[in-house]
């Protein structure tokens, strides 16, 4: 966890108020001490971004073969809910994180933009496999190269299929770079590529 | 090898069609001419001694660099006889087309439109002659062998 965030302050906290209060008396000048370890202080921003990054609500646009891959990554024995993604939302207003999982063809792309603009902000994308970070070896006429020609990534996870370590990697990474974010980080806006001139 | 039942029916019915033949071990095929295909596929499906009532496939041959450049390739079935035949057709580059045989088998609508949309052969007749996988828009051919290996197409983003 990194310094200064509430999750290194919840490590801090110290019980047993009234035996806290005889060793330090009150007209100590560190207000945590003086309410007996009560409440913790804390910048606003850390704990939101604290509450997002344990709470991502996925929204799996699987496409391909990397989704067997998202299973497992999901299920009980690599368990993604200990990150606190476990619940994927199948609507995209109701979700924040976009799991791109597999190719994506020129002729999804226009279904990939509309997606993502869909999704409420803050929001994240994640590319899962190498089709989805570059195309893959799909280098060809019916294959998007890289979904970042559409929509902003967040977290680029090669791989064909990447391991569900690696997922994981990407995940505590996606969590660090959510942590450092700042209010005015958002709103990001919309894709800049839009349906109309796409088809 | 003898010629098959097949194609000696056909060759009795449409002497002047047949361009060439081909059969080994029951294997048929017969090259024909452009003009005639959907008179000899309607004789296939409807003649007593053959009914081919059902197109299993058609697709297309890119012969680039030969003249004519194109074959259209049938290949049919009868269920009632157990019998198979291939049927070619050359078309040339220069006009790209090539009577359509949805009024002879329905089931042809969707195969038609496939080859026109990879290789651009257009079909007379046709109900509905437009893409069906790629998008509208999407320029060129893909499956022309001379469509080039890395080109991108422009409508999918600024960024490519």
């Amino acid at each position: 966890m990194e310094k200064g965030g509430i999750g290194m302050g919840l490590e801090n906290i110290q019980y047993g108020a009234s035996q806290e209060l005889t060793q330090n008396p009150p007209d100590s000048e560190d207000p945590e001490r003086l309410l007996g370890g009560s409440v913790v202080l804390t910048r606003l921003e850390s704990v939101v971004n604290w509450a997002r990054k344990y709470s991502f609500f996925l929204y799996p646009f699987i496409t391909a073969c990397c989704g067997m891959e998202f299973m497992s990554v999901a299920g009980p024995r690599y368990d993604l809910d200990r990150f606190g993604a476990a619940l994927p939302r199948f609507s995209p207003r109701q979700a924040d994180l976009m799991m791109v999982v597999g190719t994506i063809s020129h002729k999804q792309a226009p279904i990939l933009v509309k997606v993502y603009n869909q999704m409420t902000e803050p929001k994240w994308v994640f590319a899962f496999g190498v089709c989805a970070v570059s195309g893959g070896f799909y280098d060809n006429y019916a294959t998007v190269q890289g979904i970042d020609t559409l929509i902003p990534v967040d977290v680029y996870v090669p791989g064909c299929p990447p391991r569900p370590e690696m997922v994981i990697d990407g995940f505590l990474k996606l969590q660090q770079k959510v942590a450092k974010e700042r209010w005015s980080d958002w709103p990001r806006g919309a894709s800049p590529v839009t349906p109309a001139n796409m088809c | 090898m003898n010629a098959s039942v097949t194609l000696n029916r056909l060759a009795e019915r449409f002497p002047g069609s047949i361009i060439d033949t081909h059969s080994h071990r029951g294997d048929d095929t017969a090259v024909v001419k452009r003009e005639d295909i959907r008179a000899i596929c309607a004789f296939l499906r409807e003649d007593e001694g053959l009914l081919y009532n059902f197109m299993m496939d058609l697709t297309a041959v890119d012969y680039l660099g030969q003249e004519p450049r194109f074959e259209v390739v049938y290949h049919l079935y009868s269920l009632k006889y157990n019998r198979r035949v291939r049927i070619k057709v050359r078309v040339p580059e220069s006009d790209c087309f090539i009577d359509s045989v949805v009024p002879v088998w329905p089931c042809a609508n969707w195969f038609e439109r496939e080859v026109f949309d990879l290789y651009g052969v257009s079909f007379n007749d046709h109900p509905e002659m437009r893409r069906i996988l790629l998008y509208e828009g999407f320029e060129g051919h893909p499956l022309r062998k001379d469509y080039p290996i890395k080109k991108r197409q422009p409508l999918i983003g600024p960024i490519n």
